[in-house]
């Protein structure tokens, strides 16, 4: 009976463990679109991507992050903010993140005080 | 040797994995501008109430400049049209104190003065105006029906107008800077020395006013403060100092109309 059950969860977590896989992999092959059609300039295609990756894993960091940056591109600082504090909530300790954070305060303060 | 090589593959192998998993991309940042301008198809740079040094004509500089920079950098119509002498004409308002008076007022109340009496005086035009003088003056940009009229004038442009007070301006000081030093052996070193300095330039104050030729009201106020200091064995020019100081806001005001955008670069991840 113990033997089933441990059985059972191991299955269970195995099942379950596929499925995140298959949501990361799944993300991340829209997160790679999304930097391609960036890197050509096509930003408004690149966010619809990332916010596909987001929904797809929502503690996928790096397609938060980009869409912090696609949003910031567009001039969304609201939006973009919160995309990049919630890439940091995820991965607090990732300087790349930081760093974008960094520099997007950095204008968005002088937007703010342009108002 | 071989031990080597492999942690040395692996290495690279491990470093050529990490960077491909970010892109840097560059982004142009828009800032939106200050001031919504739709409304408007022409702009008029009307002149300013100038202060300060009387080496540089900083009503008519400036306005100049603001009109070629408008130029190239707005969508607007820039109206070429006299530069006014913004100060004469809040001088002849019928409530104008001059800030002499406003300083000395009587206990009976206060006085009008005209232009003629302030030449009476033997205060007039010549005398540099402070910054604190220029407030006096500032009545004038509330004066909705005059810049309406003027609006009227020029077809319902959006107006610039404001004050402006450029003066030298010395301070002295303990300055830091770096000193070759030689040892005893020859070698050369850079070593910091905080030194007493006497130091001389140019403080430039400008208040830009944004007036809606159609309402005469006024949409947008900007101040600005920039100052330069030159050591005071240097001799600068007034007006280049002037263009200095200009260049360093010029930014600032243009973003006050039309949109600008900051280049930078950003890391997409994977």
């Amino acid at each position: 009976m113990v033997l089933r059950t441990i059985l059972l969860v191991g299955l269970l977590a195995a099942v379950t463990a596929g499925v995140h896989a298959d949501d990361r992999s799944d993300a991340q092959a829209q997160v790679d679109f999304g930097i391609a059609v960036a890197q050509k300039g096509l930003w408004r295609e690149a966010i619809y991507r990332w916010e596909r990756a987001s929904m797809i894993d929502s503690r996928y960091a790096a397609a938060w992050n980009n869409l912090g940056i696609g949003y910031e591109h567009e001039g969304e600082f609201d939006t973009a903010r919160d995309a990049y504090e919630k890439a940091l909530d995820l991965e607090p300790n990732n300087l790349m993140i930081q760093q974008n954070y960094d520099l997007f305060r950095e204008i968005n303060d002088r937007v703010q005080s342009n108002r | 040797m071989t031990e080597c090589k492999a942690i040395a593959s692996v290495g690279l192998l491990v470093l050529m994995s990490a960077c491909t998993n970010f892109h840097e991309i560059p982004v142009d940042t828009p800032l939106t501008p200050k001031l919504d301008v739709s409304g408007f198809q022409r702009i008029l740079v009307a002149g300013f109430v100038a202060g300060g040094t009387d080496d540089v004509d900083a009503n008519l500089e400036t306005a100049r400049l603001l009109r070629s920079q408008l130029r190239t950098n707005s969508s607007l119509d820039v109206i070429a049209a006299e530069v006014i002498e913004l100060k004469a004409i809040a001088e002849e308002q019928a409530d104008f104190v001059t800030p002499r008076d406003a300083e000395s007022t009587a206990p009976e109340g206060a006085t009008s003065n005209t232009p003629d009496d302030a030449e009476q005086d033997g205060e007039g035009d010549s005398e540099e105006l402070s910054e604190e003088d220029l407030e006096a003056y500032e009545h004038i940009f509330s004066d909705a029906s005059y810049w309406q009229q003027l609006g009227e004038e020029y077809q319902n442009p959006l107006i610039v107008t404001g004050t402006i007070h450029f003066a030298p301006y010395e301070r002295s000081g303990m300055v830091s800077r770096e000193r070759e030093v030689y040892d005893s052996l020859g070698r050369r070193r850079v070593v910091p020395v905080r030194t007493y300095q006497e130091r001389r330039g140019f403080v430039l104050s400008p208040t830009f006013i944004f007036i809606d030729g159609r309402t005469g009201a006024t949409l947008y106020t900007a101040r600005h403060r920039e100052e330069i200091l030159y050591d005071a064995s240097r001799n600068t020019p007034a007006l280049s100092s002037y263009f200095e100081l200009m260049d360093r806001l010029l930014p600032s005001f243009l973003g006050t109309l039309s949109a600008e955008t900051i280049r930078g670069t950003r890391v997409l991840l994977r």
